[in-house]
């Protein structure tokens, strides 16, 4: 849900003065601007109604608009302060939602994704909103959508007559409601809507005619005539592709929510500096309790620590461990990260210690044994991952987690070894299939071998590979695996593989790299992929 | 005539009574020898080492049908309530030497229940690789801890090894440990196995395609069993095994073990024996130390 409130400045100044039916009347019927003191005098930055009907318009000289409406009262702009009450709005605005975030200068976003049945419904929730602004006397439009960037675009520009529907539902084709809207409505800089004005491109619906499917060449040239015109703007204000995809809800916007989660964060500051790894030890073991103590009173487990070392000479050492899983286990902590602190320089001493937790996840309390039944029951699978990849480095170790691709070494990627989320879909959908044949173990690289003699139906009878020579007895295939077109170059091969044994018994997976005569290279060599167990 | 002395859970041991008669302890009755290996026994070894050569998965292969043997074993033995299929993770753990020369294990030619049950390491030297394993065998969350590790590495000494073998005891967390191209040296492996690829059976219904995975393995070390060597196929997860006929043997060349034993019937029962013992830091070939020094 977007929020905008139209007149935050003016309704704050008014608000000012004291809330009085008859004085508010007033007001309305005089002329105002508030005004900031710039380089080239006075300059307006936000006029109330009757300033507006006068002539007066925002980033117009209040001398320019004296002379339109010589009766025209001033105040001063406070932005710092209208920031200020935003910020209060939008913790304000979180009783219609878990989430919110500032839309600075004047907009709110909350997230209201599975909060609307509260208040009965999308419409009441609206109908709420609107109540409790008018209750605080802020003139509000609010809108619903699936995307922040269409609410956006709905409050600010979408309910121009009261017949406007200010939802969009999760059904409901967003563009095609917003197509009408002014390209502005996506939220652009000043000199970006000026290139779209010059290129005639004035609505949403034009925006995305053209972005959309291109029918013919004409279009086609269109459509990337703008990509190119674009190509280079990374910000997404600056970009109205970005913006329009995720006005879409193609690619996701990242938003600051404004509540902030306070950091868990202990320290010692040491009267001593210390220069010995032992003290530095107990200093850490220390930590390491107070922080589990902080955590179990959060319910929360570490997930990234960071620790940093203040020396006396004004160097800052810092070392960053990250786990597998969530924990709160001092002993675990310190074990890990003594290896972490193995090459630090102490200098004239550490005169600060502080460990910090950057990252946290919901940890309830539970039987808390890393290190004691360690002896007797062993380590859970977490930490003893987490040891391996403090010692072995994050990339060692790796699970293999099935790809949908035909392509044997795209056919797996590895990933994190706990994030089983992932890697049970993955699954999932692989044992759907019936799977061929496929060695047990791969070559990061295949390797070529030289054919010494080829059978007459193509595969090699006699090969060497790593300077042995192989006597091929039995052998199936070819299964022909054609290269990913989508993705790959135009002079990629296809791969017709075959599972050989030689005269040993040796198994392997071997394949030829394209067919003789399909132009995209001279004649096909032959690769070793797989050993087969 | 014994029986009264022996708990009612010994009582298989009737079929070795002229074999343990020569015992005098009865504890040494609890625990018979059992005679020849053969799939799907109960004891199995929780350290393991299998020398096989980097050219060929056959080391990977056997480690891990022998691997699925022992867990398929140990599962009927718990429980036969206890959840249908185990879940737990398997640690392979391989050093940057063996990915080079042997690849990286791929997924989908995986065994079907371990498919999604592995988590790979990868070490750049042998230390990291021993620790990776201890740190393996010391974990209760997993089923079980595969190794390879390319030659002899000078951290892998014997005090290593009997390291490997403590952790696997004390957490009952089996490890098999592949050696490639590597000599047999001193190891405290409970089982040591020499593998080499065979000629598989021909499948059902392509008798020119290659078949189910087939090991030439010789267990030239183990502590309750007695070496011999095998011709072990893993038929859809079942491990069988056929002894190698002696007749086959001979027709290549005669291992060193049946001409030492030829050496020692001229020495004499009890020279042979002294001279056995100043041999130990020697690997024994055809037959256990324990089997030679009892003869």
């Amino acid at each position: 849900m977007a929020i905008w409130c139209a007149r935050l400045s003016v309704d704050r100044w008014r608000l000012s003065l004291g809330r009085d039916a008859a004085r508010d009347a007033e007001i309305a019927g005089s002329p105002t601007v508030l005004i900031t003191e710039t380089a080239h005098g006075p300059r307006i930055d936000a006029v109330n109604d009757a300033a507006r009907e006068a002539g007066a318009a925002t980033g117009m000289m209040l001398a320019d608009a004296r002379t339109l409406c010589p009766q025209i009262q001033t105040a001063p702009a406070d932005p710092a302060g209208d920031l200020a009450l935003l910020e209060k709005l939008a913790v304000w605005a979180q009783r219609w939602g878990p989430w919110s975030a500032l839309d600075p200068p004047d907009g709110l976003l909350v997230d209201v994704t599975g909060a609307a049945h509260l208040f009965g419904g999308e419409e009441h929730l609206l109908a709420d909103v609107e109540s409790a602004f008018a209750n605080r006397a802020l003139a509000v439009r609010a809108a619903i959508a699936p995307t922040a960037g269409a609410a956006w675009a709905l409050a600010h520009f979408g309910l121009n007559s009261a017949s406007d529907r200010p939802i969009i539902g999760p059904q409901e084709d967003a563009m095609r409601r917003l197509s009408g809207l002014p390209v502005a409505a996506l939220r652009l800089d000043q000199d970006v809507l000026t290139v779209l004005r010059r290129l005639g491109l004035k609505r949403l619906g034009d925006l995305a005619a053209i972005t959309a499917g291109a029918i013919n060449r004409s279009e086609a040239a269109a459509r990337d005539a703008l990509h190119r015109r674009f190509r280079n703007r990374k910000s997404p204000s600056a970009n109205p592709l970005i913006r329009l995809d995720q006005l879409l809800g193609r690619v996701p916007e990242p938003l600051l929510p404004v509540t902030v989660h306070p950091m868990p964060l202990v320290q010692r500051r040491l009267m001593e500096p210390l220069r010995h790894r032992s003290l530095l030890d107990r200093v850490l073991d220390d930590l390491a309790s107070d922080m589990a103590r902080e955590l179990e009173g959060r319910g929360e487990g570490a997930r990234r620590l960071e620790i940093g070392l203040w020396r006396v000479d004004g160097e800052v050492i810092v070392r960053r461990l990250e786990l597998a899983a969530a924990t709160r286990d001092p002993a675990h902590i310190t074990r890990l990260f003594a290896e972490k602190l193995e090459n630090i320089e102490a200098g004239f001493g550490i005169e600060t210690v502080r460990l910090r937790v950057s990252w946290a996840e919901p940890l309830f309390a539970a039987q808390a044994d890393v290190e004691q039944a360690a002896e007797g029951r062993g380590t859970s699978l977490a930490a003893c991952i987490d040891r391996l990849t403090v010692r072995l480095g994050p990339d060692a170790v790796r699970r293999p987690v099935p790809y949908p691709s035909h392509l044997p070494e795209r056919a797996q990627r590895w990933l994190p070894p706990l994030d089983l989320a992932s890697s049970a879909a993955a699954l999932a959908s692989q044992t759907a299939s019936r799977q061929p044949d496929r060695p047990l173990k791969l070559l990061d690289r295949p390797e070529k071998i030289a054919v010494l003699y080829a059978s007459p139906d193509g595969y090699p009878q006699r090969f060497r590979w790593r300077g042995n020579v192989h006597e091929v007895t039995r052998v199936e295939g070819p299964e022909r695996i054609a290269p990913e077109w989508w993705r790959a170059k135009s002079n990629v091969r296809l791969r017709d593989y075959y599972r050989i044994e030689d005269e040993a018994g040796r198994r392997y997976w071997i394949y030829r790299s394209g067919i003789s005569g399909d132009n995209r290279g001279g004649v096909p060599d032959w690769f070793l992929h797989g050993l087969s167990a | 005539m014994t029986s009264s002395i022996l708990p009612p859970g010994a009582k298989a041991l009737h079929d070795f009574a002229p074999l343990s008669a020569g015992f005098s302890s009865p504890l040494a009755r609890l625990k018979p020898r059992e005679g020849r290996w053969q799939p799907g026994l109960t004891d199995q070894p929780l350290h393991s080492e299998i020398f096989a050569e980097a050219g060929d998965a056959s080391g990977a292969g056997l480690a891990l049908a022998l691997a699925r043997d022992a867990l398929r074993v140990a599962r009927q033995a718990q429980d036969e309530l206890a959840e249908a299929d185990d879940r737990r993770q398997i640690l392979w753990v391989q050093d940057k030497r063996a990915v080079q020369r042997s690849g990286r294990p791929f997924a989908q030619g995986l065994p079907p229940e371990m498919r999604g049950r592995l988590i790979h390491v990868e070490t750049a030297n042998a230390e990291d690789t021993l620790f990776a394993l201890e740190e393996g065998l010391r974990c209760r969350d997993l089923a079980c801890v595969i190794g390879e590790i390319t030659g002899n590495p000078r951290a892998l000494g014997f005090t290593a090894s009997r390291r490997l073998s403590l952790a696997a005891q004390q957490h009952g967390t089996a490890l098999w440990l592949v050696r490639l191209d590597a000599q047999a040296d001193l190891s405290s492996a409970r089982m040591r196995w020499r593998a080499q690829a065979a000629p598989s059976p021909p499948p059902l219904w392509n008798a020119a395609a290659p078949g189910a995975p087939a090991w030439k393995a010789e267990l030239f070390r183990a502590r309750s069993h007695s070496p011999g060597k095998w011709t072990l196929s893993d038929d859809k997860g079942r491990l069988s095994a056929t002894p190698h006929r002696h007749a086959a043997n001979s027709s290549g060349e005669p291992p060193e073990a049946y001409q030492s034993e030829t050496r020692e019937s001229e020495m004499g029962p009890q020279k042979a024996r002294a001279q056995n013992i100043g041999h130990l830091v020697r690997p024994t070939v055809g037959r256990s130390m324990a089997a030679v020094a009892r003869a």
